[in-house]
């Protein structure tokens, strides 16, 4: 599997750190209540096919990245600065 | 009919032809008092136990491809009750019980092979934590013994006890951990739940649940609609997808892990064998085959393949352990998808709705829980009540933080089991 980054190209997944879904990146504000806290921490949607998820290039620029990817094909489609996509 | 050595002897007289078929293959009735929702281990088990201990024979179990044909023939068959904390100890130590009686109770051979597991240990300070665990596990009731480094030798001596990275101090000894042989275990319990009128149906995917005012009233099938006033959900990897057709979001994510079998060897290795570093383990099947694995690859999958890099690691691991495997070859690889919790315990709990019942979350540790989680899961859904073994496997603790049950002590978050 391999990942192109933004900043660096195409690199081996080796050099990538994955966290999970990119859910993380809309957390709740602190009065939201347990339901929307427990669902962002907890709660995933596992999709069998497309997916959106957070991964570091924690071998390279250091960079937040999204990657959209297939977890059937193991397909890698996209992957973008979350930076840019949070703000 | 039974099966025994005299009726083996007796069927080599007239060329095996009076062995038939063990389950029926029937239609779907159009109503149930219960269905179980996947045909793997846990719900061959959970079949066999609603009938046997609780007189539910009206029931079925839809499985969308073949029985065995899941997780339950794609794992690396390791049976052990080595847990550390409660919840997760007095259960693993009722499934062993389970298995240990299994083959009596099934009439049924499936191999099981109490040929003892050693986890090593590498420190003072690993050494330390599986004294620990070592006494827990005596505290429940279950057999450890720590060794000292030439008790070890003494049991394994082919490993490199003097690696400079990682030298060999020691090791958890736990007599009664063995393997068995996972796909008889499936048809085992799939015969024995016939025997009992269960009707097994396979090749009939779930592709709905119908739910009227906060109650399950049965399932949408690729085979028709099939009505019951239960419902168990039983399908490990997808967990989600099913869950979400009674509109559950659950606290899982799919994982592929990986697992890897050499050519046949004659005899080499007696035990099943953990390395304390890398994640690695290894046993040899009575075929001959050094069947061993590592972690999961750490990105969500339903690939039911993997990647290199975490072959490469399984590998070394393997290389430094014991670097006479480095002779045998790797005949095949395969992965299977794992449903992983936040803290890597399972789940066997009611849902919100009504009659619908859940049994999930078994992370990389589903097989040596088959007997067990089925018992527990039969108990819970005839009775309604929680069965003691599993009674903190709750689907809420995520939402509480009470009861989290984080046995390798790393966190309870997504990527972290």
């Amino acid at each position: 599997m391999r990942i192109t980054c933004p900043n660096c190209g195409t690199r081996d997944r080796r050099e990538f750190y994955y966290l999970g879904d990119a859910l993380a990146l809309d957390r709740p504000a602190e009065d939201a209540g347990l339901g929307a806290w427990d669902d962002y921490l907890h709660s995933r949607d596992n999709p069998a096919g497309e997916t959106r998820d957070l991964w570091c290039h924690e071998a390279g620029c250091g960079a937040w990245l999204i990657v959209e990817r297939n977890t059937v094909t193991h397909a890698v489609h996209k992957a973008t600065l979350a930076e840019k996509v949070k703000r | 009919m039974g099966y025994s050595g005299l009726r083996v002897i007796k069927e080599g007289f007239f060329g095996q032809k009076g062995w038939k078929p063990v389950w029926r293959d029937p239609a779907p009735k159009a109503a149930y008092d219960a269905i179980i929702i996947g045909g793997g281990g846990h719900g061959l088990s959970t079949a066999f136990y609603l009938a046997k201990e609780h007189g539910m024979t009206n029931i079925a179990v839809l499985e969308k491809g073949y029985i065995g044909g899941g997780n339950v023939g794609r794992n690396t068959t390791i049976v052990r009750a080595n847990y550390f904390l409660p919840g997760n100890s007095e259960f693993y130590s009722h499934s062993l019980k389970l298995w240990e009686g299994m083959e009596q109770e099934l009439n049924y051979n499936v191999m099981h092979s109490q040929r003892g597991l050693i986890n090593l240990f590498h420190s003072d300070g690993q050494r330390d934590a599986f004294a620990r665990r070592g006494n827990a596990m005596i505290n429940q009731g279950d057999d450890a013994i720590l060794l000292d480094r030439d008790g070890v030798r003494d049991i394994l001596p082919y490993l490199d006890f003097d690696n400079v990275r990682f030298p060999i101090y020691g090791g958890l000894y736990h007599p009664r951990g063995g393997t068995a042989r996972h796909d008889a275990v499936a048809w085992g319990y799939a015969r024995g739940a016939d025997q009992r009128g269960v009707d097994i149906i396979q090749n009939c995917e779930v592709t709905g649940i119908d739910i009227e005012d906060g109650v399950v009233k049965g399932v949408q099938t690729t085979r028709g609609v099939i009505n019951a006033k239960k419902v168990g959900i039983v399908v490990a990897g997808r967990s989600g997808q099913v869950a979400a057709m009674a509109g559950m979001r659950l606290p899982i994510e799919s994982h592929v892990l990986q697992a890897f079998v050499t050519e046949g060897l004659k005899p080499v290795i007696d035990h099943v064998v953990s390395f304390g570093i890398g994640h690695f383990y290894i046993s040899q099947s009575d075929k001959g085959g050094l069947v061993f694995g590592g972690d999961i690859d750490f990105y969500s999958s339903y690939a039911a393949r993997g990647n290199l890099p975490m072959k490469e690691h399984v590998m070394d691991a393997a290389m430094t352990l014991m670097p006479m495997i480095g002779k045998a070859k790797v005949l095949r690889s395969w992965g299977g998808i794992m449903d992983m919790t936040p803290d890597g315990s399972p789940i066997i709990d009611k849902t919100p709705t009504e009659g619908l019942f859940i049994d999930c979350g078994w992370c990389y540790g589903g097989f040596k829980a088959v007997p067990g989680s089925g018992f527990s899961f039969a108990h819970l859904m005839a009775t309604g009540n929680h069965h003691e073994p599993a009674a903190k496997y709750r689907l809420d603790r995520f939402r509480t933080g009470v009861g989290l049950m984080d046995e390798e002590g790393t966190g309870s978050q997504h990527n972290l089991h």
